[in-house]
């Protein structure tokens, strides 16, 4: 960017409101393994007279869990300029090699995974499940890395087994289902002719025509798109974890199976620091019989990203020597615990990776909430 | 009326805050051809001395006798125009405001709409004041004793002040001791006096005036009446037992101070997760010498080595709402890492700060003494704290540095700011007073009016108007004493003109009226089933004028008149 050019984005993305604090660049998760540092970057673009997002490919490394925005004290939004800069990089078609094939896997087949959309249903098996062609009252949308991942798949149909006990007239979309672009617009993919602009438009309108009055989902990342930034006509958007905690406080939902162990929970941060969403899966955990439920240091407001999130789990790791969810499974081994819990496929996948990475398998297990609900039934 | 109206125009450019979005002198130009118009006139600033003698000149030179300011809202300067014109001869209401700043130029940014804007609202103030009319100004006598609700510093500091000069006064505190949060610190700033021998004081000397009653455990729970004549109802709660007392006085002082900022809005910093973390009051306890330890330092029991201070807490922050700096966090943030220094010469103290505001009197002097004694200031606001073994750690970027750091600690002590205190809407809804955006009680004026209220008679002491330090109480409370005073000294009040008037031909004495007036100013006549007005009751909001169904009530200086001939000019242009 040249100088007037600079000038108009550091407005338009209030970094004239920065005091320099430093308040973002100490929160931010990935500050301790890589060179990326909202302070600077935003000094840089006020001061340096011009700014090339070519020369910044930490960029990248960003997994926008957005701690630096939410304790920003002047509301500037390092996170959204971030993903404004990888923007630009996108528009110069300058993306890292990887996410090239998630993003036209998702244009292509709607998934990011290159997989085929005829079995995105596959995971039902012989499960009682319908469409949602017919309506229902919940439309549970599964989300791409559960409806594909062999160990995510558990979660959805955990799901399933509790929707059922508890009545729940719900319906998923199967084959006809596609990827929300939470991470497609974190990556940089939006604004005007973006890949998650005509997600929103094509896919938005698609479902605006099935009948049903809230969506539930698997994922945090995709809670959080549909939520903030579809057009949901009035119907309300749910993570699971809430869903669950108010079945269960309306006792639709009750659990008799003994869960003898020790578990912490790992908050999510597309569901807890992003929406504030941190005493549902609590409340779902502590329904369960037996569960000893024990807090990290760091929780709730203060949990540590699991790197997952804006797309890192397509690229590669600017620095596999440290990750931040092997950090995670010692401080989860710290407390004591049997399990860590999660509620996020991206949660899980980067820890069940660091706790094989640790050898951790018999100290420790990866469960995801649902996983321990249905369990419990 | 005035049959053939001689109007005087005056457009101010308020600097560049006007003129920047609209072309003064096109709208100059534009309202010197309206009819009425004798003279129009634009400059930089209206309310200087030198723009208020162009309006006193005009009058005696054009003979004019009504006048139209285009300025900033009426909120600012009607007073200032009002006075202006009653001190060329005319009458006080024969003045409109047309408001082109805050209505016009601030929330525009074409220059050519924002021009045509300002050219409407001009116009259509010039037709309604060639209909206004000279109201007669009234005077009422006043009860010559004080109120002061809240006993914290301002309040003390007002009452005293008020009782010395010669006048009653009543202090309601809400607490059963006089003193407020000041009395819980351990030292003050930059002289190091002991808090409560400093302000033992002035709530001594005011336990033992003659001329003060001071009501502890006591609220204000009701107030009527006006500048001059209020009446409050104050609610003493003595053992279970509660007891109404009604109480007249001429001026009240509203001093019911702040309250700290919950540290637990900032979940980062663990505050009521570890007990190692205290907030800054807590702190003052700990080091004063009434505390639990006679003012050592001790945390878990033993002295801690490590001791990391961190400003701004809940002030200068968006995040939680308070983008206000709380202006004396980091002096006393200062004075408590002296005092460490003091007790524990071995520990090393850190403090960490966005940035270092010593601003007072002797205040950067201090601060500079402070930091020679061996205290490493470090520029970072903190991302969190944590536990690392049996210690904390606290996560910053040293931004001189451009590096993070992990600071060990065994204390952390957040310098946690100001926030209105709860009742504060409380307060404001019983009183019928503004809150600024910050939350805190709006003064009437940042700069002339300071501790003076939208309300005649009711002003504001200390902490409730915003964060400030000792200093700037007492300073304030003086003032605020001072001012209430006037009325007192002078026996008589100016009451408002523009009231209610009722048509007792018109009235068929429904009482609709009488039910809508949020001042008790209409009362029906049973004898004559006509409505009457208490004119020095009435505030002229004109909510009786808008829900008499026969039309009965005019709300004089606004008479439907007048309005409609305002809204005509606005939908014709």
């Amino acid at each position: 960017m040249e100088a007037t050019e600079l000038r108009t984005f550091a407005i338009d993305n209030h970094l004239f409101r920065c005091i320099q604090c430093g308040k973002c660049a100490a929160s931010c998760p990935m500050g301790f393994k890589t060179i990326l540092n909202p302070r600077k970057l935003v000094y840089q673009a006020l001061v340096a007279g011009e700014f090339d997002p070519k020369a910044h490919q930490e960029l990248w490394d960003c997994t926008t869990c957005f701690t630096c925005s939410i304790r920003c004290p002047k509301e500037v939004d390092p996170g959204n300029m971030v993903i404004q800069l990888r923007s630009l990089l996108v528009q110069d078609g300058r993306i890292p090699g990887t996410l090239t094939t998630a993003l036209k896997s998702i244009f292509e087949r709607g998934n990011p995974l290159v997989m085929p959309a005829r079995d995105r249903g596959a995971w039902v098996g012989d499960l009682d499940v319908k469409h949602l062609d017919d309506g229902a009252d919940v439309f549970y949308f599964v989300c791409c890395t559960t409806s594909y991942d062999m160990r995510a798949q558990k979660v959805a149909q955990a799901l399933v087994k509790l929707f059922n006990v508890a009545g729940v007239d719900f319906g998923i979309l199967g084959e006809a289902e596609r990827c929300c672009g939470s991470e497609v617009r974190r990556l940089g993919e939006q604004g005007e002719d973006s890949l998650f602009e005509s997600l929103v438009e094509e896919w938005g309108e698609e479902m605006a025509d099935y009948s049903y009055q809230r969506m539930v989902t698997t994922s945090p990342h995709c809670y959080d798109v549909f939520k903030h930034h579809y057009p949901m006509n009035g119907r309300e958007v749910l993570h699971y974890t809430q869903y669950l905690a108010q079945l269960i406080q309306d006792g639709k939902l009750q659990f008799t199976n003994k869960i003898e162990r020790r578990v912490t929970y790992h908050d999510p941060c597309y569901l807890g620091k992003q929406n504030g969403v941190y005493d549902e899966p609590r409340a779902v955990l502590k329904a369960l019989p037996g569960l000893k439920l024990v807090e990290m240091d760091r929780s709730r407001e203060k949990s540590l990203c699991c790197e997952g999130g804006g797309g890192r789990v397509w690229v590669e790791d600017p620095n596999p020597e440290k990750k931040l969810a092997a950090w995670r499974i010692d401080e989860a081994l710290g407390v004591g615990a049997e399990v860590i819990a999660t509620a996020c496929p991206f949660c899980m996948q980067m820890l069940e990776d660091a706790v094989r990475t640790a050898g951790a398998q018999d100290k420790i297990k990866v469960l995801d909430v649902a996983e321990l609900a249905a369990e419990a039934l | 009326m005035a049959r053939n109206p001689k109007i005087g125009v005056y457009i101010c450019h308020c600097g560049i805050n006007i003129s920047n979005t609209v072309d003064v002198a096109a709208v100059r130009d534009y309202v010197a051809t309206l009819p009425g118009v004798a003279v129009a006139r634009d400059y930089t600033y209206m309310c200087s001395d030198p723009g208020q003698g162009l309006i006193v000149e005009d009058i005696g030179a054009h003979d004019l006798d009504r006048v139209v300011v285009s300025a900033c809202s009426p909120r600012m300067h009607e007073l200032t125009f009002r006075n202006a014109i009653v001190g060329a001869g005319l009458n006080p209401y024969c003045l409109d405001i047309a408001n082109i700043r805050e209505q016009c130029s601030w929330v525009h940014k074409d220059r050519d709409e924002g021009t045509a804007k300002a050219k409407a609202l001009v116009a259509s103030a010039v037709a309604r004041a060639a209909l206004l009319e000279p109201l007669e100004t009234r005077e009422v006598g006043v009860i010559k004793s004080g109120l002061v609700v809240g006993g914290g510093v301002a309040g003390v500091q007002a009452a005293l002040d008020m009782a010395r000069a010669g006048f009653p006064v009543t202090v309601v505190e809400m607490a059963d001791h006089l003193g407020g949060r000041a009395m819980d610190l351990s030292h003050t700033y930059p002289l190091m006096e002991r808090a409560d021998d400093l302000l033992g004081q002035i709530v001594g000397a005011l336990e033992i005036h003659p001329r003060a009653t001071i009501l502890l455990n006591s609220r204000l729970v009701d107030v009527s009446g006006y500048v001059g004549n209020f009446e409050a109802t104050v609610q003493t709660h003595d053992n279970g037992t509660v007891t109404d007392h009604k109480l007249r006085a001429g001026a009240i002082v509203i001093a019911t101070g702040f309250d700290p900022f919950d540290a637990r809005l900032k979940p980062e910093y663990g505050y009521g997760q570890y007990p190692e973390v205290m907030t800054a009051l807590e702190f003052e306890a700990l080091v004063s010498p009434n505390g639990p330890t006679g003012g050592r330092v001790v945390v878990n029991g033993r002295e801690p080595q490590q001791v990391v201070f961190i400003q701004c807490v809940g002030s200068r922050d968006r995040s939680v709402g308070n983008p206000y700096c709380s202006r004396v966090c980091c002096m006393y943030t200062a004075k408590q890492a002296h005092l460490v220094q003091q007790s524990l010469p071995q520990a090393q103290v850190t403090v960490l700060y966005m940035d270092v505001r010593a601003h007072g009197k002797g205040f950067e002097e201090y601060y500079d003494l402070v930091r020679e004694t061996g205290i490493n200031y470090r520029r970072g606001n903190p991302a969190e704290v944590l536990r690392r073994g049996d210690r904390l750690v606290v996560r910053a970027e040293d931004t001189f540095a451009g590096e993070f750091v992990d600071l060990e600690a065994d204390l952390v002590v957040l310098a946690t700011g100001m926030v209105p205190r709860a009742e504060t809407a409380e307060v404001a809804h019983l009183l019928k007073l503004s809150q600024s955006a910050d939350g805190f009680l709006l003064e009437a004026h940042p700069k002339l009016r300071p501790v003076e209220t939208a309300s005649d008679g009711i002003f504001l002491a200390g902490c409730v108007q915003g964060p400030k330090d000792i200093t700037d109480t007492i300073a304030q409370a003086k003032a605020a004493a001072i001012s209430a005073m006037i009325p007192f000294a002078r026996g008589m009040v100016k009451v408002e003109s523009a009231t209610c008037l009722v048509d007792e031909d018109l009235c068929a004495g429904c009482g609709m009226c009488e039910e809508i007036c949020p001042y008790g100013a209409l009362r029906l006549d049973t004898h004559l089933g006509k409505m009457r007005a208490n004119v020095v009751l009435c505030k002229g909001c004109g909510a009786c004028s808008a829900t008499c169904p026969s039309d009965a009530i005019t709300l004089q200086h606004f008479t439907p008149r007048q309005v409609m001939a305002q809204v005509d000019v606005l939908l014709s242009v």
